[in-house]
Order: structure tokens, then C-alpha cells, then sequence
């Protein structure tokens, strides 16, 4: 197990630097931004651009570029949006705003999900299963974004409940800032929930019907035991890995919730790293979200290989 | 004894059972079914499905239909009428409340209500359609309690708009004057001017005695009192046309400006002057001025056909790749499913940005969208494909066909292709909604701008629609609703579909 492990991690960290160099390289042949004349910065940019390698050859700035990482952690100046300021540090204050709103959501969804697609598995066929089920349809088809005008509209301006945009401020854990994002997290859950609610009914659905809870209920158990201790446990094996994968999911943040609420978050300084132009910022969003689906996609696979032994040791599926 | 030996029979000792009769099968006493009608059968049982064939055949049939059907191009762009709501003219006279381009302002004191009233009395067009609230307030108003009511109102915006200040030249000023003498209707106001209404000039609908606020100051018995100008002296040209009631043939109708002649022109009508046509506007106008009915037609169109292309291009690419994958398996396998693998983990965000960086420049905005698209879009397909293959290339027919000598192109496309087939069509009903997903997101954020290629994009108008979402809820509501619809009916759909032609995998979610 540990040995599958090590091996998906390191894979995940090839296929990582592959895609870091083809981006760096298709990033670096842009032109780069032209200086104005005369301006007492224009020396110390062309300082820095001199010692990050721009007039060698792409590979020997790749080098470059990958050494100020590993040594110093450095991603390079923000040369345009946030002119002067570590790429680093502009990147780790918005961290904070996109990773509570996406935590909320998903602490939200998974107990509903969950427990709306346990109940239609246990009454399977009956009209409830087929509302839950028609539901779920529906509602992972709608965009999230739709959802946000909906809520926009209703609870921001109809009810007047909530506010319109993210309060700012960095009071992360306040009550004014729960209320601030509440909107955000709605909007985000609706998708989050009709997901697990549907790999939930559908896994328990197969479980239920399977030959060992016939022998569970055989020995004397009722459904409700036999339920909780054979059938979720079953079932969970290809839940629990689904929640794992969203919680990676939620350091990205949602591109256009953000945008929609002025969420002051990774979404959202991507956005305007690429309307600027701002190449170093880009570069650090590009490689944190390419990672960021990577892991999801390996902690995934481990989680799997964890709960369910059958799937170990890097068997071909 | 038995002669067991059957070696060598000699050839005479044969002999045919029957000659006569052609032997055959019993016929078949059921009409036979072919695979795609037992799949309609299975499908049309489906019900949800087929309501969602239903409402996705409409949805395509509107954006084709509607932008033919409007008398609007994206290119009549109102100044004036921005953001409005839906108003059609022949339904706002039936008094159904709906189309009536109204807007409900609430909380409304006697100043604006007179102000609307000075609109109603100098176009004819009156504004208010309906009150729907009265509010009664007790306020003590020198040393006494004085009643003060508020209303809600539900006001037609087209028509509020009433007289707007207006530049034309001299000819345009004698067509308008022949046009209204042609129709009858009133377009040019009297001019009044500035002074009389307390150097305000940026409200054309002061017609009347006012204080500096431009609040109405009425008569004794509750009449505006008019302040229209008899300077000949300022007027901008002769006019010979129609006059206001109560006019006694001393009102002047334009004001002198250099070269040419500056008038107070009743908006309304003075569209009608321009276009030919009163406003009509299904589902109101954008943030731009467009007919919002045809701007989403032809915005949906584009990303029907968008979403269309770029599944073909990736079902192609995503077959050929995904075939020779399951097909030659071992090492070919591995390495294409690594480069597959890299190409998957690059975000979407990213490519589009990238190929917009280096591309649009050589292939424009729309070639380099869909290169992007095609870049990553394949590789669902291809594992989809791969998958049948690996479950069909070890059957007998495939090595029955080998053992013929076929090649491997041709039992790769011929033998086992035609297998998979049922599969990957059906998915093609799933990637569609995918795609018009994420081409919405993308426009909508503003990360690839193809207005000027498609005139519209649904991602656009709900990114101005956004903007305006307290002040004009259309504009959003409708594209919302439109892609909600089409993003529901297409996944039902392609659910459905996939369920009728693979009956084994039903339910399953792959």
C-alpha cells in the first residue's frame, strides 16, 4: 500500500513539473510587458528580467525559475497588478477568503448529500427516490452561477437578508462575515450536495440489493442494523473518497462565484492576473491549479486504495 | 459385425435426405424490431426524457427562429431604451399586466407623482399604469399634523421617459415636421426655455411652473401652469406642423444652436420616427440597447453550434486515439496515457488564456476558442473508447476476422468500432451541455471576448445582466433561465438516451 502510494505521489509530481515547463515556456514567449523609458524602475526590472534569464535560452530559465523555488521559494515580482510585491505573498492573502467559503459550503453539503441520498437508496422506486433523484439531476445540471443570480436576487435585494458582495476585512471566523459569505456557500452547495446525494444513492442502491445483506438480514439482524453495518460501510467506500477529493477542491475556489460575490480570492486574482497581463502572478495560478486537480485526483485514488483493499497495489482496473 | 471404420467412405455410399425443399427457418410470426426502434421504444417510456427532448427541441428551435422572427438586429442599438423591461404594445393595451414594460417605484411622494403627471398631459402617453400601494404619514408641518401620502407605482419606462432634448439639422427638422403632418402623431414639443425653468437642462419634461428642484408648482385649483416660449426671436427654424392643444400659435417648437436646431422631442414618439415602428421589445432590452429576445437567440445559437463542432472534433480525435489505445494495449497504451494524462491535468482556465495569448493574434478570438477546446476535449472520448475496446478486442469475432487476415485498421473500424458506437454516440448527448457550460463560463468571465464575431453571448448577457440585477432583474433572468432550461433538458436527454441504448448500463453513472 505504501509502496502505491509513493508511487501515484511521485507520478503526480512528473506529470506536475511536465506541465509547469510547458507552461513556463509558452509564458515566457510572450513578449514581455515594454518598459516605459526613462522611469526610475525600468533599470531594476531589467536587472531583475537579466538575472531570471530572459535572454537565455527557455531551458536554462526553466532551471533558473525552478532553483529560485526550490532555494528560496521565490516565484518571481508581480510586475503589473501589484507592481514590486512577491507573487508569493500577494497569492497567500487570498488563500483565506476562497478556502472558508469553499470549506463551509462542502461542511454543509456532505450531512444533507449524504443523508438525502441515503433516503431515496432505502425507499428505492418509490415516488420520493424518483423526486430525489429527478432533483439531483436537475439541479447538478444548472450552473452555479445561476444559483448565485437566483440567490443574488432573492435574499440580496427581494428579502434584503443578505449582503450583495463579501464583506472585506480579514475576520475570517467573525458572525458578520459568516453572514457576508452565506450567499457564496449557498450557491456553491446546491452543486456539492446534488453530487454526493447522487454517488451515494447510487452506490447504497447496489449495496442494498447485494447477496451479503441478504445474509445480514439471514442471521437475525433488522434492516436498520443490517443497514448501518454492512451497507454504509460498503457504500462508503466510494463516498468517502468523493468528500476527500471535494476537500482538496476547495483551496481553488470557484472562478465565477468569486467574481459574482467579490470574493477576494485565488478566483479572483487569476482573473485579473490574466486581464493584466501579470505573467508571474499567472504562472503561480496556473501551477497552484494544476496541482490542485492532480492531488485531488491522487488523494482520490489513495484514499481508495486505503479503505477498500481490493483496489490496492496499483492493480490495473 | 459393425464396420467402424469411417476413414475412407467411399463417395457413393452418400446420399442427399432431401432435395426438394428449400429448408429454412420458421418465419418470424412478430414484426421483427430493429436496434434503434427497441431504443426509441425504451426511450419514449422514459417520460422525463421525452419532456426534456421536448423542451430541448424548443430551445433550439427558438434561437434559430427567434433572432428571424425580431424586428431587431444586434446592430439597432436604442440609446435611450437601455436595460428596460419587456413591453409589447398590443399586449400592454389588453390591461393583462404583462409586456407592459413597467416597473413598480416604490415610495413615492406628490412630487414625482406630478411629474409623471406633467409627462402624461404634454405626450398623451401616460406613464402610471396602476397605484399599487398608498401610504398615509402623519408629519407635523409648521406647528400642525399634517397628512402626507407615498405611493407605489407601477410606471411604463417607455413612456416615462417622455420629452428628451434632442440635436437636428435642419433638414431632419422639416422630414420630422413632414413625417408628423403625414401621421398625426406629435413628436415636437414646444420649446422651453432655460431660464423659465430655473436653468435646469438636463429634464426635458419641465413644461411647466417649477422650483429650483424642478418640483411642479400648480395653480389654485391644481393645474401645471405652463411656460412655454413665444420668443421668435430664439427659434432655431420654421415650423409648420402640428401643434400642442392650447396652443395658440405663439409657441415656438425649436431653439437656435449653431448650424443647426435643438428640440424637445417626445421620445416614444419620436422612435417611432426613426424605426417605423413602436418599441417592442419581448423580452426587453440588454445594457446595450438590443432586443434582449433576439441577442439571446443568437447567442444560444452560437453556443449550440459551438458546443455541436467541438464534440464532433473531439469525438473524432478522441475515437482514433482512444482505438489504437485499447486496440495495441502494453506500452503504446502507457505512453499515450500519459501524454493524455499531462494534457488533462493542465486547467481549463489556463489553456483558453494561453491560446488566446499565443493564437489570437494568427487564428483569431473564435479559432483560437476552439483549439482550446479541442486541446483537452478529446480525452473523455478517448478513454470512453479505449474502454470498449479493451472489452470487445479479445472476443471471437475479432480473432476470426484476424484469422481471415483482415487488418488491424480494419478491424479496429470495421469489426470492433462499430460495437463501441452506441456508447460514444450517446455520450456526445452528455459532452454538449459541457461544453456550452463552460463556453458560458468563459465569456461570461470575460476571458475570451467574441462579441465581435457573434454579436452576443449568453455568458455576456448574463455578465451584464449581473450588473444591473436591482434595476433591471431581466436581463439576467432570461438568459439564467434559458441556459438553466437547455443545461436541464440536454442532461436529462442525454441520460435518457444512454439508458435506452445501453439497457445494462441503466443507472449506472460513468
Amino acid at each position: 500500500m505504501f509502496k502505491y502510494a509513493i508511487q501515484r505521489t511521485l507520478y503526480m509530481f512528473m506529470v506536475l513539473l511536465i506541465i509547469t515547463c510547458m507552461c513556463f515556456v509558452l509564458i515566457r514567449m510572450l513578449p514581455p510587458e515594454t518598459l516605459p523609458p526613462g522611469d526610475p524602475h525600468t533599470a531594476v526590472v531589467l536587472a531583475r528580467r537579466e538575472a531570471q534569464g530572459y535572454n537565455k535560452p527557455y531551458m536554462v530559465q526553466f532551471g533558473i525559475f525552478l532553483k529560485d523555488i526550490f532555494t528560496k521559494f521565490d516565484w518571481g515580482i508581480s510586475d503589473k497588478l501589484f507592481f514590486g510585491q512577491n507573487v508569493v505573498k500577494i497569492f497567500t492573502e487570498r488563500l483565506p477568503a476562497s478556502m472558508i467559503v469553499n470549506f463551509y459550503s462542502i461542511i454543509a453539503s456532505i450531512p444533507i448529500g449524504i443523508g438525502l441520498g441515503i433516503f431515496a437508496a432505502l425507499k428505492k422506486n418509490t415516488w420520493i427516490d424518483y423526486m430525489i433523484s429527478t432533483l439531483t439531476m436537475v439541479v447538478i445540471s444548472v450552473p452555479s452561477f445561476v444559483y448565485a443570480f437566483v440567490i443574488q436576487y432573492v435574499f440580496s435585494y427581494k428579502l434584503q437578508l443578505l449582503p450583495f458582495l463579501m464583506k472585506s476585512g480579514t475576520d475570517w471566523f467573525s458572525w458578520d462575515m459568516f453572514v457576508s459569505i452565506l450567499a457564496p456557500i449557498m450557491s456553491l452547495s446546491f452543486g456539492v450536495i446534488a453530487g454526493f446525494t447522487r454517488t451515494t444513492r447510487a452506490e447504497l442502491t447496489e449495496v442494498l440489493t447485494s447477496e451479503f445483506m441478504l445474509l445480514a438480514r439471514t442471521k437475525g439482524l433488522t434492516k436498520a442494523q443490517a443497514t448501518i453495518r454492512h451497507a454504509m460501510r460498503n457504500c462508503f467506500v466510494v463516498v468517502v473518497p468523493a468528500i476527500f477529493g471535494e476537500f482538496i477542491g476547495i483551496l481553488g475556489g470557484s472562478l465565477i462565484i468569486e467574481r459574482i460575490f467579490a470574493i477576494p480570492g485565488v478566483g479572483g486574482l487569476t482573473l485579473n492576473a490574466i486581464n493584466a497581463r501579470d505573467y508571474p502572478i499567472f504562472m503561480l495560478t496556473t501551477v497552484f491549479y494544476t496541482a490542485i486537480g492532480l492531488a485531488g485526483g491522487l488523494v482520490v485514488d489513495i484514499s481508495y486504495g486505503f479503505i477498500d483493499p481490493r483496489i490496492r497495489m496499483g492493480s490495473k482496473k | 459385425m459393425m464396420n467402424n471404420n469411417f476413414e475412407h467412405i467411399p463417395q457413393e455410399q452418400f446420399r442427399f435426405v432431401q432435395m426438394d425443399e428449400r429448408l429454412h427457418d420458421k418465419k418470424l410470426e412478430t414484426k421483427s424490431r430493429s436496434f434503434l426502434q427497441d431504443a426509441l421504444l425504451r426511450f419514449s417510456k422514459n417520460k422525463s426524457s421525452v419532456i426534456a427532448a421536448w423542451i430541448l427541441l424548443f430551445l433550439v428551435l427558438f434561437s434559430l427562429i427567434s433572432p428571424l422572427v425580431s424586428p431587431y438586429t444586434l446592430n439597432d442599438r436604442d440609446k435611450l431604451f437601455v436595460n428596460f423591461p419587456s413591453y409589447v404594445p398590443e399586449v400592454a393595451k389588453l390591461g393583462w399586466g404583462i409586456m407592459d414594460g413597467s416597473t413598480v417605484h416604490g415610495s413615492q411622494n406628490e412630487n414625482s407623482v406630478n411629474f409623471w403627471k406633467g409627462i402624461a398631459l404634454e405626450t398623451g402617453l401616460d406613464p402610471v399604469i396602476s397605484v399599487e400601494n398608498t401610504y398615509t404619514t402623519l408629519v407635523k408641518y409648521r406647528g400642525k399634523m399634517v397628512e402626507r401620502y407615498t405611493y407605489d407605482l407601477k410606471v411604463n419606462r417607455y413612456f416615462e421617459k417622455g420629452a428628451v432634448y434632442w440635436t437636428l439639422n435642419y433638414q431632419q427638422f422639416e422630414d420630422l415636421q413632414k413625417w408628423q403632418n403625414e401621421t398625426g402623431i406629435q413628436v415636437v414639443l414646444p420649446w422651453v426655455e432655460y431660464s423659465s425653468i430655473h436653468d435646469i437642462r438636463d429634464n426635458a419634461n419641465l413644461w411647466y411652473e417649477c422650483d429650483d428642484k424642478g418640483a411642479a408648482i400648480l395653480d389654485k385649483s391644481g393645474n401645471f401652469v405652463p411656460v412655454y416660449s413665444s420668443r421668435k426671436e430664439i427659434e432655431g427654424a420654421p415650423y409648420d406642423s402640428l401643434r400642442i392643444a392650447g396652443d395658440d400659435g405663439s409657441y415656438i417648437y425649436s431653439f437656435s444652436v449653431s448650424g443647426a436646431v435643438r428640440v424637445r422631442v417626445c421620445y416614444y414618439n419620436f422612435y417611432q420616427y426613426l424605426n417605423g415602428r413602436e418599441p417592442s421589445y419581448i423580452f426587453g432590452t440588454t445594457s446595450r440597447g438590443q432586443d434582449l429576445f433576439s441577442a439571446i437567440g443568437i447567442g444560444a445559437r452560437f453556443s449550440l453550434i459551438f458546443a455541436v463542432i467541438v464534440s464532433a472534433i473531439n469525438l473524432s480525435i478522441g475515437a482514433v486515439y482512444g482505438a489504437i489505445q485499447g486496440y495495441y494495449g502494453g506500452m503504446v497504451d502507457m505512453i499515450l496515457d500519459r501524454i493524455s494524462d499531462i494534457l488533462s491535468g493542465v486547467p481549463m482556465v489556463v489553456v483558453v488564456t494561453l491560446f488566446q495569448l499565443h493564437l489570437a493574434q494568427k487564428a483569431g478570438v473564435l479559432g483560437s476558442f476552439l483549439f482550446a477546446f479541442v486541446l483537452t476535449g478529446w480525452i473523455g472520448m478517448a478513454a470512453l473508447t479505449r474502454k470498449q475496446f479493451y472489452r470487445f478486442k479479445s472476443q471471437e469475432f475479432v480473432m476470426a476476422a484476424r484469422t481471415l487476415g483482415a487488418s488491424d485498421a480494419r478491424l479496429m473500424f470495421k469489426h470492433i468500432f462499430p460495437n463501441a458506437i452506441g456508447t460514444i454516440i450517446t455520450s456526445i448527448a452528455l459532452v454538449i451541455p459541457g461544453v456550452i457550460r463552460s463556453e458560458t463560463t468563459l465569456t461570461y468571465l470575460g476571458i475570451v471576448n467574441l462579441e465581435s464575431y457573434v454579436g452576443a453571448t449568453v455568458g455576456t448577457l448574463l455578465s451584464d445582466g449581473n450588473a444591473a440585477v436591482t434595476t433591471a432583474p431581466h436581463t439576467l433572468l432570461w438568459p439564467s433561465l434559458f441556459l438553466g432550461l437547455l443545461m436541464i433538458s440536454f442532461n436529462l436527454f442525454g441520460n435518457g438516451l444512454r439508458d435506452a441504448f445501453n439497457p445494462s448500463t441503466r443507472g449506472a453513472e460513468d
